[in-house]
C-alpha cells in the first residue's frame, strides 16, 4: 500500500549508475497507477462515511492521501529522471540512438526524444551564422589540429575536407583532423591513440 | 585585422568598438562567469553575434591563404579554440535552462519592461518547447491516469531552484565599498566589507550576484 511499487521503480534507477537507461517498466507503472486508483476509491467511500459522523476515519483518509502523494512523487521522479538520462543520450550518441538503447525506451519517451532533438536542432541552427553551430561538437578544449586514431570497427569510406577519402577498416590507424573524428570517437567507431 | 563593432541590435544604445582581442576577452569573461554562477546569467547576444562574425571572417581568411603556410595552422588552431569557448558557453547556458526551466520561464514572465532578459529569443523558444514537451509527456504517461485531485503538479515546486547560497571564487575588477555580508551564524551580525581591485575572495554567490551582472567582479 505505501507506494512500494513506486519506490521500487525509483530504487532501480538509483542502482543504474552512470546514466545507464534500464528498460521502461510498463507493467510496474500500470500497477502503481492502479494502486493509486484503488486508494482513491477507498478514500472517496470513507470521506462520505466520515461526513456522516464517522470522524475516526479521518486519520485513515489522511494516511491514504499521503500514500497517494508519495506514489505521485515516486512515479514523477522515475519518469523525469529517465527523461534526463535520455536527454544525455542525445549529447553522447548524436541524433540516432543505438537500437539496444531504443529498445529500453517507451513509445512516449521516443516521442519526447524526437521533439527534444528537433528543438535542439532549431536552436543550434539559429546560433552561429548561416549554418548554425553544432554545440555537440567541441566538447573538450582542442589540444591539436590533427589526432592519431585507430579504427575499432569497419566503417567504410570517410571523406575529409580536402577531398581525399580514407577507408576506415578495423585496426587501421590514421592521422586525421580532430573535428572530423569527434563524432566517430563518441560513437565508438574510432579510438583516440595517445602515444 | 580590422576592429569589430559590437553593440545592441536596437539602434539607440552606444556602439562599442572592440578589437578582436577585447572581444575574445569579453567572451572568455562571460564564459567563466556562466560556468561558475549557480544561476543563469543575462544573455549576451552582442558578444555572441560578434564572435560568430569574427569566426566567419577568420575562416574566410584561411580559405584564401596559401596552403602549407605555417600561419594557417596557427590561425586554424585559434579558430578551434574560440569555437570551443563559444560552444562551451552556449552549452553551459542550455544545461542551466534545462535544469531550472520552470523558474527561468517564471522569471522571464514576470520581467519588467525594459529590464534585460536572461534569455535570448532563441533560448526562450527552446525553453518553452522544453517545458511544453516535458509537461505533455508527464501528463500523458502518468498524471492523466491518476486520481482527479492529483492530476496537476506544480513544476515550480517540484523542480529544484538554483542554489544562490553556494560559494564562488571571484576576482575584483572594480573596487566596491560597503558590501553587506550576511552572518553565518546567529551570533554574528551582518557586516560590511570593501572589495579592493585585484583581490580574490570566496563568498556566497547571493551577496555578489549584482556585481557579477554589472561586471564589477569576475568569477574564477
Amino acid at each position: 500500500m505505501a507506494a512500494e511499487r513506486g519506490l521500487e521503480l525509483v530504487r532501480e534507477l538509483h542502482r543504474a549508475a552512470g546514466g545507464h537507461l534500464p528498460p521502461f517498466r510498463t507493467e510496474e507503472m500500470r500497477q502503481a497507477l492502479e494502486e493509486m486508483r484503488a486508494l482513491y476509491e477507498r478514500n472517496q467511500a470513507d470521506v462520505s462515511e466520515a461526513k456522516s459522523g464517522r470522524t475516526d476515519l479521518i486519520f485513515l483518509i489522511r494516511f491514504r492521501h499521503c500514500c497517494l502523494l508519495r506514489n505521485q512523487r515516486c512515479l514523477l521522479a522515475y519518469l523525469y529522471d529517465r527523461l534526463l538520462r535520455i536527454r544525455a543520450l542525445r549529447w553522447e550518441y548524436g541524433s540516432v540512438l543505438p537500437n539496444t538503447i531504443q529498445f529500453h525506451m517507451s513509445a512516449e519517451e521516443v516521442e519526447w526524444f524526437n521533439r527534444y532533438k528537433k528543438s535542439l536542432a532549431t536552436y543550434m541552427r539559429s546560433v552561429g551564422g548561416e549554418e548554425g553551430l553544432d554545440l555537440t561538437q567541441d566538447i573538450k578544449p582542442p589540444k591539436s589540429l590533427y589526432i592519431e586514431v585507430r579504427c575499432l570497427k569497419d566503417h567504410g569510406e570517410f571523406e575529409i575536407d580536402d577531398g581525399t577519402t580514407i577507408l576506415l577498416k578495423k585496426n587501421s590507424q590514421h592521422f586525421l583532423p580532430r573535428w572530423k573524428c569527434e563524432q566517430l570517437i563518441r560513437q565508438g567507431v574510432l579510438e583516440h591513440v595517445l602515444s | 585585422m580590422a576592429a569589430v563593432a559590437g553593440g545592441d541590435s536596437d539602434g539607440d544604445s552606444e556602439e562599442l568598438v572592440l578589437t578582436p582581442a577585447q572581444l575574445i576577452h569579453s567572451l572568455e569573461q562571460a564564459w567563466l562567469n556562466e560556468k561558475f554562477a549557480p544561476e543563469l546569467l543575462e544573455s549576451k547576444p552582442e558578444i555572441i553575434e560578434c564572435v560568430v562574425e569574427q569566426l566567419d571572417h577568420m575562416e574566410a581568411n584561411l580559405k584564401r591563404a596559401k596552403r602549407g603556410d605555417l600561419k594557417v595552422s596557427v590561425h586554424h588552431m585559434e579558430i578551434e579554440r574560440i569555437r570551443f569557448v563559444l560552444s562551451s558557453y552556449l552549452r553551459c547556458r542550455l544545461v542551466k535552462i534545462e535544469k531550472f526551466f520552470p523558474h527561468i520561464l517564471e522569471k522571464e514572465k514576470s520581467r519588467a519592461e525594459g529590464e534585460p532578459s536572461i534569455l535570448s529569443p532563441e533560448e526562450f523558444a527552446f525553453a518553452k518547447e522544453y517545458m511544453a514537451n516535458t509537461e505533455a509527456y508527464l501528463k500523458n504517461v502518468a498524471l492523466k491516469h491518476m486520481p482527479p485531485n492529483l492530476q496537476k503538479v506544480s513544476l515550480l515546486k517540484s523542480v529544484p531552484k538554483p542554489n544562490l547560497d553556494s560559494f564562488v571564487f571571484l576576482r575584483v575588477l572594480e573596487r566596491q565599498e560597503n558590501i553587506l555580508v550576511e552572518p553565518e551564524t546567529d551570533e554574528h551580525r551582518e557586516y560590511a566589507i570593501n572589495l579592493e581591485e585585484g583581490s580574490q575572495h570566496l563568498i556566497r554567490y547571493r551577496t555578489v550576484a549584482p556585481l557579477v551582472a554589472s561586471g564589477a567582479v569576475q568569477l574564477i
